[in-house]
């Protein structure tokens, strides 16, 4: 049975985390109220729905905070299970999303950031070791269309959002996807074909240029 | 059959002894293949070649890695004692803090209580609030769970042991009745399950074997 109640959604736009959330929520066709949070000016219902991380994304439905993106894409799918659903249904093959999508949040944020934000032999080690983890990911896609094999699942969702990130990395770490890891960027192109992606990533260009201001000021401030 | 299910781990490891708690519990009969830590079988890296580690779930034949993702596989896989509660929130509840006690509770613990002077006086201190942060989710509970033992006291097993050796080899006195009256009385309650008892190593020989870690280099566990 569809669950009819409120949801609303505390999120920033250029946040990959909470474009996770935004993907499972058009994937299952759910209402809800969109919220932008300043994050250098928290507002007080953030602070008081995640008051442990402080952190968005947060969904809020039947008035109780859920938190952390892949948590609250697991929920979705289990509150909303009769369309879409991002896990599969065999055990074995929940647990490899499960790990894939954990490999993910271990690696390509903090990867992705000192790419961005050291120079020299520890940008190149940085650099290296995020180009692996797109290379191991190519391994596990492999034939696919899509990790969740012929629909997207719990993995493509996991990661599309960080596709908004691909031209910053290749700026600064001075190479390009499409050289190094093809089948990830070929990937990426077939989950903007549903409109549950390409509706919910901002424009490229946009996150590209927040992005630079972002690292300039980090670079300044050290 | 006992042959189908193997357990790549380690008798000291609490991810290692999550996993163990979880199949007992579910009244799983299993071959357990000790791993040394330093010295990587050839059977851990066919199985997981991506990070190296244990605990690994053999299925089958089938690699299930990462101490979460195998608990969740265990829990889905085999029927009985359930391990998660049944409502979506309540189970996105358990998930939120088990994320926390991975990547906010263990390392902070670990660096605290092998640095020194008034660095360890800081991380102390970050410890404490952690930790009673964590055991705000036991009040008017015996177990994270509820009347028994679930998924999030299993996850939470490295407070009951590990926590309190580490604490001592680095002389600091945290985990008391007046600093942490929660979580204190949980630890007594969780060593007092009789699977918890089977499974969790000496303590005599953890206090042993951190000394000498802290008499050498500083943590080589990991």
């Amino acid at each position: 049975m569809a669950d009819s109640s409120k949801v609303t959604l505390l999120d920033s736009w250029y946040s990959p985390f909470g474009m996770r959330v935004r993907i499972a929520l058009a994937q299952k066709e759910i209402e809800y109220e969109y919220k932008e949070e300043n994050l250098s000016d928290k507002s007080p219902l953030l602070l008081q729905m995640n008051p442990v991380k402080k952190q968005i994304p947060v969904l809020i439905h039947r008035g109780k905070p859920v938190c952390e993106s892949l948590i609250i894409v697991q929920y979705i799918d289990e509150v909303w299970n009769q369309k879409s659903p991002l896990l599969p249904s065999d055990p074995y093959q929940r647990a490899r999303a499960r790990f894939w999508a954990d490999f993910v949040d271990q690696k390509i944020y903090s990867l992705g950031k000192q790419v961005w934000l050291s120079t020299g032999e520890a940008q190149e080690a940085a650099k290296k070791e995020l180009l692996d983890t797109f290379k191991l990911l190519e391994g596990e896609l492999g034939q696919k269309p899509y990790f969740g094999g012929e629909t997207l699942g719990f993995v493509d969702v996991a990661l599309i959002p960080f596709y908004t990130w691909f031209s910053s990395f290749e700026h600064c770490g001075n190479f390009t996807m499409v050289e190094e890891c093809p089948k990830l960027v070929a990937w990426a192109h077939k989950c903007m074909e549903k409109e549950s992606v390409s509706k919910t990533l901002p424009d490229l260009k946009k996150v590209f240029d927040f992005l630079m201001d972002f690292i300039k000021k980090q670079k300044a401030n050290k | 059959m006992a042959e189908e299910v193997k357990l790549l781990g380690f008798g000291g490891s609490p991810f290692s002894c999550r996993v163990e708690i979880a199949l007992k519990l579910k009244g799983i009969q299993y071959e357990m293949i000790p791993q040394e830590l330093a010295n990587k079988s050839p059977l851990l890296l066919e199985h997981n070649p991506v990070h190296k580690k244990i605990p690994v779930l053999l299925h089958h034949g089938k690699p299930i890695c990462e101490s979460v993702v195998i608990l969740e596989y265990v829990e889905e896989t085999w029927k009985g004692v359930p391990l998660l509660p049944e409502d979506p929130y309540e189970r996105a509840m358990a998930r939120f803090w088990a994320k926390f006690i991975d990547e906010k509770c263990l390392s902070t613990v670990w660096k605290a209580c092998f640095s020194k002077g008034e660095e360890q006086e800081k991380g102390m201190e970050e410890v404490l609030g952690l930790l009673k942060t964590l055991e705000s989710q036991l009040e008017g509970k015996k177990f994270f769970g509820g009347d028994n033992i679930g998924f999030l006291d299993i996850v939470a097993d490295f407070a009951a042991l590990w926590l309190g050796v580490l604490l001592e080899v680095a002389g600091v006195d945290l985990l008391n009745d007046s600093k942490l009256p929660l979580l204190c009385k949980w630890i007594e309650e969780f060593n007092n399950c009789p699977v918890v008892k089977e499974t969790l190593p000496p303590r005599d020989m953890l206090l042993k074997f951190f000394k000498m870690q802290q008499a050498a280099t500083g943590p080589q566990y990991k």
